[in-house]
């Protein structure tokens, strides 16, 4: 299939969980491979626990406007169930593909009681019937497995390069991954991506979906 | 990206850079030798960067204590003959705007640039104000990016026109520009010899007179305003339908046409500068137009002024029509003139005013609601372990124990979130940065006149430095009776991190003096205590305690923020003995999961008790001592308290 004159891609979650440097790693990529890039972010909620959003438009022909409109993410990559939920509701489409991990962070109002989460199965469900395709992964456990118990980003990441969505090898991204880090620390975001690559590469689901 | 792309000298390579790291490339091209600011988002990133490229670079950069500061210290450097850039959000305008007015009349001597970061919705503000108005008042010219790209280009064009004029020149930036990413084309970074010195003969003075100069120098602006580079029209020569619009905005325009396949009549001049107007370039386009759009973030600024201008031409635009906040087309959910602008509300004022079809997608919320039929909102809230939450749990539970209906006046800073829920909803009043303070002064002069209610107000650290010290002066002089708590995290949490005068850091990264809260207030001659919050019942008996006498006091709940705790320390396992844990037949309503409503504590439904989220904690074990069953253990690292 011929590449979209835009790939609009979301990477949505709560804020700590890292999602803006996953944002940046993937249009980092996406601009050392000849890509026109716009990134919007909204991270003043960053840390304190509100939702965040990384809109990522990547085109071979011009730069777009920083915001995706409504109904026309390409990709959207979930750190959170909920959040995911929440960002497909008004960016997706029927031809979206979603990656989500599924460990649930939950919101004051449901800590307090008012409210209560949502069952997980149902999150997926009402995902998998509004999208092109839904591939769910354990991405916090992967991460504490590769010895990196905050590195859920650099695991979504990793899923996110492996779903081939841009023609961009993994090599590219763990290029950007290396000027980040250094040390210990560069080994251990390496492992961490790797889970995510690994555990893309094994979903058989993913695999009858690609074009 | 990151602060690597800023250190790429190869002149042409284009690099994903944010505006705010476009902004400090560019002044970092452009050969500043001056960099000051008060960290406020959507800006604090700038003079982050520039604080830890000032050496490498040579030249100067500060966290100053206050905006009005920090434009006071990059005038001088002007003054001296150094390229200077001062960087604020809105409300740093307000507090900065005396200085402001003066220093555009008196003039300046090298470049200017006054960087500032809107915020159209409020994003992380508490208000959403249009800068621009501001700026005009001050005399200043007005410049607008678009992108991150035009903001890197137009912080290099900012300095030639500011030196040009002798004016200091705002550089007016959104959120969707600071916060915003994309491939910036870097330049030069060419050596500077510089050697600042005031002439003997040379003055800076404000003075009435000057008034005529002033406005002089922006009718030159005005006659140069038609060739700055960065004004852009595209669409069909003679277009009927004109967009005019600025900054962010002018993307999302661009997208709407498309997206409506309007390109063919509908043009669309985007304004570079929007302040003063391009005239000509405006009135070329107006007079074959019949219909004009105005899209622009936040309020009607330039809507407001090209009507005006359009009023002295009525006669050659007469039967164009205008279209925008004031005709209510140009209108997101809050209605109009409020909140962001998207490529969906542009398209709907469009498809509007062309008399097409259009309607937003509607999204599978129907779909969905079958499934999940609550999506639940995600409130801000205090981070796991965050002192601040402890504190607020203290004061409250004084009060409490007061009975006498204590007030709590807030302030600007993470714990302005004491206003909601993960506060327990303590604050009465937030307004601008110290008021509460003020506004605690003018309580405690109330008993007299049967006001007898405790006061309380709570301060962060850094906004203590910044605003709070001249109140507090002012308390003691007019013997005002109340408790300042000063929440010091020891860091300017809210906006990343920045220090502050009481950490003994600067914005270079090297040592300095520590000046901390208490020793400011023992100058003042005011009784001040300083105590851990963690220590939640020894806080809350003080609280009480100096709650029961008159005066001035000061109290400093000192513990660093959770974030930075959190960072690198081997810290201990804290978690929930279901043993011990009694479930909802222990009577404390669940207090750690629906009272302290810590967001490591979480309930496992499964066995009806208590559970901490190992992922989310933060180990500051203030549950520790909360839980009434001592349900709550700590197992290995050091154990606090």
């Amino acid at each position: 299939m011929a590449e979209p004159s835009v790939h609009n891609i979301i990477v949505t979650g709560v804020g700590g969980q890292g999602n803006v440097l996953a944002s940046q790693i993937i249009a980092t990529a996406a601009v050392n491979s000849g890509y026109f890039v716009s990134v919007g972010e909204t991270f003043g909620a960053s840390q304190r626990g509100g939702s965040v959003m990384s809109h990522i438009r990547i085109s071979r022909e011009e730069a777009y406007g920083p915001l995706i409109p409504r109904g026309k993410a390409t990709m959207i990559v979930g750190f959170e169930p909920l959040e995911t939920l929440r960002t497909l509701i008004p960016y997706g489409n029927k031809e979206t593909g979603v990656i989500m991990n599924l460990r649930s962070n939950y919101p004051l109002s449901v800590l307090v009681g008012e409210d209560t989460y949502p069952e997980i199965e149902k999150i997926k469900e009402a995902i998998a019937a509004n999208s092109r395709f839904l591939v769910a992964l354990e991405a916090t456990e992967l991460a504490v497995a590769a010895g990196v118990p905050v590195g859920t980003n650099m695991v979504m990441t990793g899923a996110f390069a492996g779903a081939g969505v841009l023609p961009i090898p993994p090599e590219t991204y763990e290029g950007v991954i290396a000027g980040l880090f250094g040390g210990e620390l560069l080994e251990l975001n390496l492992a961490a991506f790797r889970a995510g690559l690994k555990a893309i590469a094994a979903d058989q689901d993913l695999a009858g979906q690609r074009r | 990206m990151s602060f690597l792309s800023l250190l790429v000298n190869e002149p042409g390579r284009s690099v994903l850079m944010t505006g705010n790291e476009a902004v400090a490339r560019g002044a970092i091209e452009a050969g500043i030798g001056y960099a000051s600011s008060y960290p406020g988002s959507p800006t604090a990133e700038i003079l982050g960067n520039l604080g830890r490229l000032a050496g490498d670079y040579h030249f100067y950069a500060e966290w100053s204590v206050n905006e009005k500061v920090a434009l006071e210290g990059a005038a001088a450097a002007s003054f001296a003959g150094l390229r200077s850039i001062c960087i604020m959000k809105p409300n740093g305008v307000n507090v900065a705007l005396d200085s402001l007015a003066s220093i555009s009349q008196s003039g300046i001597k090298a470049g200017l640039v006054l960087v500032v970061g809107d915020d159209p919705a409020g994003h992380s503000s508490t208000n959403e104000e249009d800068s621009r108005y501001l700026e005009k008042l001050a005399h200043m010219p007005i410049l607008e990016p678009s992108t991150p790209r035009e903001a890197k280009e137009m912080t290099l064009a900012a300095f030639e026109l500011s030196e040009k004029i002798k004016l200091p020149v705002a550089l007016r930036c959104v959120t969707r520009v600071c916060h915003a990413s994309g491939n910036v084309t870097v330049g030069e970074i060419a050596g500077v010899n510089r050697k600042p010195a005031i002439g003997k003969n040379e003055r800076f003075i404000t003075v009435k007179f000057l008034h005529a100069l002033q406005e002089a120098k922006l009718n030159q602006v005005r006659r140069m305003a038609d060739a700055w580079p960065f004004n852009r029209y595209a669409g069909p020569e003679n277009a009927k339908t004109l967009v005019i619009t600025a900054g962010a905005s002018f993307m999302y325009a661009r997208e709407a046409v498309k997206e409506l396949g309007l390109e063919g009549e509908v043009g669309i001049l985007k304004l570079g500068i929007s302040w003063p107007l391009p005239e000509k370039t405006l009135l070329g386009r107006l007079k074959t137009a019949e219909k004009a759009v105005f899209i622009e973030e936040v309020e009607p600024f330039i809507e407001e002024n090209v009507m005006h201008l359009a009023a002295q031409h009525m006669m050659d635009l007469y039967p164009l029509q205008f279209y925008g906040q004031k005709s209510g087309h140009v209108a997101g959910p809050s209605g109009p003139g409020i909140g962001e602008m998207n490529p969906e509300i542009v398209a709907m004022a469009l498809a509007a005013v062309c008399g097409v079809n259009y309607s937003p997608p509607p999204g599978c919320d129907e779909s969905v609601k079958k499934l999940v039929p609550k999506v639940p909102q995600r409130d801000l809230a205090f981070c796991a372990g965050c002192p601040h939450r402890a504190s607020f749990w203290a004061v409250k539970s004084a009060l409490a124990l007061d009975g006498r209906d204590g007030v709590v006046l807030g302030d600007i800073g993470c714990y302005t979130m004491g206003v909601g829920r993960t506060g327990f909803n303590l604050l009465q009043t937030v307004h601008a940065m110290g008021s509460g303070v003020g506004m605690a002064c003018g309580l405690g002069k109330l008993a007299d006149y049967g006001f007898n209610q405790p006061v309380v107000a709570m301060v962060g650290d850094s906004t203590f430095y910044h605003a709070a010290i001249p109140a507090l002066v002012n308390a003691r002089y007019n013997k005002s009776s109340f408790l300042l708590v000063v929440l010091d995290n020891e860091t300017t949490a809210m906006t990343g991190h920045q220090p502050h005068p009481g950490m003994g850091k600067n914005a270079m990264g090297e040592e300095v003096v520590r000046m901390p809260v208490e020793s400011v207030a023992e100058g003042l001659g005011i009784p001040v205590s300083v105590h851990d919050p963690y220590d939640v019942e020894g806080t809350t008996e003080l609280v009480f305690h100096l709650l029961q006498s008159e005066g001035t006091k000061v109290l400093v709940l000192r513990r660093a923020c959770a974030l930075i705790a959190a960072k690198g320390t081997k810290k201990p396992r804290v978690y929930v003995d279901q043993e011990l844990c009694i479930g909802d037949s222990c009577g404390c309503n669940r207090f750690c999961n629906q009272t302290f409503s810590c967001t490591a504590n979480i309930w496992d439904v499964k066995n009806n008790k208590a559970v901490i989220d190992e992922v989310v904690c933060n180990r500051c074990q203030v549950c520790v001592s909360l839980c009434p069953r001592g349900a709550i253990k700590v197992e290995g690292g050091e154990q606090i308290g």
